[in-house]
């Protein structure tokens, strides 16, 4: 089947098999470099995008479902090589390694701090259950989302 | 049932690098045309600051700027021979190497920089991408210029090679003495837990760690290698494991929903020291840092809950089950006892 989807802004339009994953179809298809394949069964957060704004795992996403939607990457929040506030925290803080988990991590810390600018140790543990780092010990990346939540 | 509290201790003697022999790593550094360098390592940066540490170690030991220095890795047919990146090795194995590669360069430098400000190679210094006449600072010429010159108007290679091993000891036979490492970090960690007796749920309150790491070259990375591997030996000691939780093999772990690592919540309040004690065979003094960060979390545990529960358990990681079932044990003995 052809889907016609935004990604990061620009029109995409790709012939994908109705078992594709969006993942599947990001990575080896389009070439995005930022989603990473982790687990492949929605545990690790190393493939998270945005569709349509919201927070999703394009490993358990089929790739048929976002035609006509929109999906983001990490790729799409500095604008004209400015890092947003997230990511030069991440960067001040060592928050990353090997950066494997990165990218979802810093959408993750997006889209909570959008719906919540100051979260409480609580919610920002819920919120980042989902996503599994090995290298940082996670204690760099709660600083750097800390630094710019209003608190 | 009741929460009970405990700490313990654990301390870690950790020898860098494989020894005896076995390890050798080698590199070569060659100057580009616009006098800037070029470090081959077949190591592999991994997050762990590979590629940072080795620039600062190359820069100190040429003489150049760090922003003048790039390390190129993981290519195994474009870079000398490396055992491999592992062992806490590194920094310490490859760092020698490129000490000495980075003074063979030096000299290169200071030979060609003595006949571009006619002086004696003696009478220069060189550092942070400078050379200069001693004594006279404003008779200077940059290492790139140099470099540069050196290559296109006085047909000299600026390529400097460098290798290390840890020659092999042999055992005495009548006192069984040897000389098997080329290093030994050394660190320590106490851990305070609470054991809720009731579910036997461990929970790691706090972890105070303190390591001797050498010298450590980057300081920032040194700090990462340790919050990473408290976690790492925290996911160890309480929850990672590979076995089988049924008989059959089918059974065995397959996934991150199986194999539980720590998440973001699960991480205990982490209180770190770096101590500096830099050895006579590392570059500048460093050690290897990498793995006994996650080596002494997991015995610090067992110990802790030891002292919480009275019951030693010897086998990772400590699940709520196995506690119960060493409790119940105990209970049972004193009970047996008091017949």
């Amino acid at each position: 089947m052809r889907i016609r989807f935004k990604l990061d802004g620009q029109d995409v339009e790709v012939d994908v098999k109705h078992t594709d994953t969006l993942l599947k179809v990001l990575k080896d298809r389009i070439g995005v470099g930022s989603v990473h394949f982790g687990c492949g069964e929605g545990s690790c957060g190393a493939c998270m995008v945005l569709i349509n704004g919201r927070l999703r795992y394009s490993c358990l996403t089929l790739a048929g479902y976002v035609d006509g939607k929109e999906v983001t990457t990490v790729a799409a929040l500095a604008r004209d090589g400015e890092l947003t506030e997230i990511q030069r925290a991440f960067l001040e803080n060592d928050a990353a390694q090997c950066g494997y988990c990165t990218p979802g991590m810093i959408l993750t810390a997006k889209v909570l701090l959008e719906k919540n600018p100051s979260p409480s140790d609580e919610e920002l543990f819920d919120a980042l259950a989902g996503n599994l780092c090995r290298c940082t010990g996670y204690i760099p990346i709660i600083n750097a989302i800390k630094s710019v939540s209003r608190r | 049932m009741a929460k009970l509290r405990g700490r313990g201790i654990a301390a870690i003697c950790y020898p860098t690098g494989m020894n005896l022999g076995g390890d050798p790593s080698q590199t070569v550094i060659v100057a580009r045309p616009d006098g800037t360098f070029v470090v081959n390592v077949a190591s592999v940066e991994l997050g762990q600051g590979l590629r940072t540490v080795l620039s600062q170690i190359a820069a100190e030991a040429i003489g150049a700027s760090v922003e003048d220095v790039e390390v190129r890795f993981g290519d195994t047919q474009l870079a000398p021979h490396d055992t491999g990146t592992f062992a806490s090795r590194t920094t310490h194995r490859m760092g020698n190497a490129i000490v000495k590669a980075g003074q063979e360069i030096r000299q290169i430098l200071l030979d060609i920089a003595s006949k571009i400000l006619e002086v004696s190679p003696q009478d220069l210094e060189i550092k942070n991408g400078k050379i200069w006449v001693k004594g006279v600072p404003d008779k200077s010429i940059t290492v790139r210029e140099v470099a540069s010159q050196a290559q296109f108007v006085y047909n000299t290679p600026v390529v400097g090679k460098g290798h290390y091993v840890k020659p092999k000891s042999i055992v005495d036979p009548d006192t069984g003495e040897s000389d098997p490492h080329s290093t030994m970090a050394h660190g320590c960690v106490v851990a305070d837990v609470e054991v809720d007796t009731e579910t036997g749920q461990v929970t790691v309150l706090q972890l105070f760690t303190v390591y001797e790491v050498g010298r450590a070259i980057n300081p920032k990375l040194v700090e990462g290698q340790i919050i990473g591997g408290a976690v790492m030996g925290l996911g160890a000691a309480l929850r990672e494991t590979v076995y089988p939780r049924y008989p059959q093999i089918t059974h065995q772990t397959k996934s991150f929903r199986e194999y539980v690592l720590p998440t973001a919540g699960d991480i205990p309040k982490i209180i770190y020291k770096i101590v500096e004690s830099p050895t006579p065979t590392g570059p500048y003094g460093a050690k290897g840092v990498g793995e006994m960060v996650a080596n002494g979390i997991a015995p610090a545990i067992v110990n802790a809950v030891y002292d919480a529960i009275g019951v030693q358990i010897t086998e990772l990681p400590i699940t709520p089950e196995k506690v119960l079932k060493a409790i119940r044990e105990k209970s049972q003995s004193v009970n047996e006892h008091r017949v």
